[in-house]
């Protein structure tokens, strides 16, 4: 699959999807990597490492210094793709140097795919 | 992207490494979302400044962003940080998260950011006009200023907030373009809406519905400026809802297009459910109010029902500085403090550390609070109106 590169970068790993859109801030606990909000089809599964997929995301614009903190704390997820990757995400992406891609069909990938991803390029291989 | 002469001698590195930094991000992000060039900002609102929303790694970001002598271009205010800066001793904040909360203040201080210290920029020295362009990060923020004043921002993130303040410019995309103002789907409201927390449960459940749409409300008669703020703080935390529309309130609602849009109907039966889905507690220990910061005009209609009534429980009411201090001189504060109850400056339920100041169930009258306190503070939440908190359980 081709999308738009958000960040660049190349990453592979198991893919965790989310049919849900996600908040960082309140969602994801940038200490252990863990999805945290009450009710969340992800919730208390870890992203770290993970390449995590997620049609957008949603709330606090306070997502990007999340993101930013999971990448520092080492539980960052290897890479990030979407539907569509709204601006929070974006800078949070780029700043922590994580490889994002959108723009592409998520609905092809099951959570446990593996998954090569060239962000630099915005290509997305399901193995 | 058109970038002026300046622009690339700031991606030269001409003016030092931070504007280098701070302009290649915001320059992506315009690749990135189809921007033509930058535009200027007249104001900045900057999200991340609690030290329990980005610790270390957030506290090093930003001392090392302070350490080169960065200054902001632009009027930029703060969002809360995790503690009253003042009173903080008082309401019990552990030590070590005080001297790295004080630590990120500084930081700011040294930019040139100024100390408004709210999610309620609007109500605290920081009002832009109608069309203005701004860049401001705080999702209710974003809400209130493109949909109540007709400014216009996108839903930007904490640290591309920083950047746009740091250049004074941010790419021309998404919400800065009329046709992009336009309505994505219209909410056509059965409900009768009697409270703030009436607007917030709509907020909720509509967020949840549309994601990042753009709503525009029918049937909606009349709404206080508090019951709009408290309407986008809750569509921006069950979606990512920056603008909304209400015909004959909001500014743009007769300007934007909306034949051959969607319609989809919200009644007294969802506004229940969104009641009955945030409150998993029963009996709160506390009452937090304030979530977006209580403006004056919540805090005398608190005090006037409140009376010479001493509270039976705690009661927190989360505001500016600013705002606190004209109640202060107004004598609210000393009364209220008196009978119970504290007027909390700086910070709010949400971004201060209480899950280790002692408190399990917490009552609120904000979609948004009950949203976020069951994940960031371990609490359980009773979301009800405010007079019906105030009633049933401290009255």
């Amino acid at each position: 699959m081709r999308g738009r590169t958000i960040s660049p970068g190349k990453a592979c790993g198991e893919a965790l999807v989310s049919k849900t859109p996600i908040s960082f801030y309140g969602g994801v606990d940038p200490k252990t990597g863990i999805v945290m909000e009450r009710g969340h089809e992800l919730e208390g599964k870890c992203v770290k490492g993970k390449i995590l997929v997620f049609p957008k995301a949603k709330g606090s614009t306070v997502g990007s210094y999340v993101i930013y903190g999971l990448k520092r704390n080492g539980v960052a997820p290897a890479a990030i793709l979407n539907e569509d990757t709204e601006p929070i995400v974006a800078a949070g992406t780029i700043l922590a140097g994580i490889p994002c891609v959108d723009k592409i069909d998520i609905g092809k990938i099951r959570t446990g795919d593996k998954l090569v991803v060239d962000a630099s390029e915005g290509i997305v291989e399901i193995e | 992207m058109y970038l002026t002469r300046e622009q690339e001698r700031i991606l030269e590195g001409e003016y030092g490494e931070v504007m280098e930094r701070s302009l290649r991000l915001l320059v992506k992000l315009g690749e990135i979302y189809g921007a033509d060039r930058m535009i200027p900002v007249s104001s900045v609102q900057v999200a991340g400044v609690s030290y329990k929303s980005i610790g270390d790694p957030g506290l090093e970001f930003l001392e090392d962003l302070a350490a080169g002598g960065t200054r902001v271009r632009v009027l930029t205010t703060l969002n809360p940080a995790g503690m009253d800066l003042i009173d903080w001793r008082k309401l019990g904040v552990p030590l070590d998260f005080a001297a790295k909360q004080l630590k990120i203040i500084e930081a700011f201080r040294r930019m040139g950011v100024a100390m408004t210290i709210t999610c309620t920029p609007y109500l605290a020295g920081n009002l832009p006009r109608f069309a203005e362009h701004i860049a401001w990060s705080e999702s209710s923020a974003v809400s209130f200023a493109n949909s109540v004043i007709g400014a216009r921002t996108n839903r930007e993130g904490g640290p591309s907030a920083l950047a746009a303040a740091i250049c004074g410019v941010t790419p021309n995309y998404g919400l800065h373009l009329t046709e992009n103002r336009n309505p994505s789907v219209v909410v056509k409201v059965s409900a009768e809406l009697k409270s703030s927390s009436d607007f917030s449960a709509l907020g909720y459940c509509i967020g949840k519905i549309i994601g990042d749409g753009i709503p525009y409300f029918k049937g909606v008669k009349w709404a206080s400026t508090d019951q709009l703020k408290a309407l986008g703080a809750a569509m921006a935390v069950s979606g990512a809802v920056g603008l909304y529309h209400i015909e004959g309130l909001t500014p743009e609602s007769e300007s934007v297009e909306t034949s051959g849009v969607e319609t989809i109907e919200v009644g007294a039966e969802e506004l229940r459910r969104v009641y009955e889905e945030l409150s998993t507690g029963e009996d709160p220990d506390i009452i937090m109010l304030g979530c977006p910061h209580a403006s004056l005009d919540e805090i005398i209609a608190f005090a006037s029902k409140l009376g010479e009534k001493h509270l039976r429980k705690p009661v927190w009411i989360c505001t500016s500085r600013y705002t606190k201090d004209i109640a202060t001189r107004m004598g609210l504060v000393e009364r209220i403090e008196r009978l119970g109850g504290r007027i909390v400056a700086d910070t709010c339920a949400v971004v201060s550390p209480i899950e280790r100041m002692g408190y399990k169930t917490v009552g609120v009258d904000s979609g948004k609070a009950a949203s976020y306190l069951p994940s960031l503070c371990g609490q359980k939440v009773v979301f009800r109106s405010t007079d019906y908190l105030l009633k049933r359980w401290v009255g």
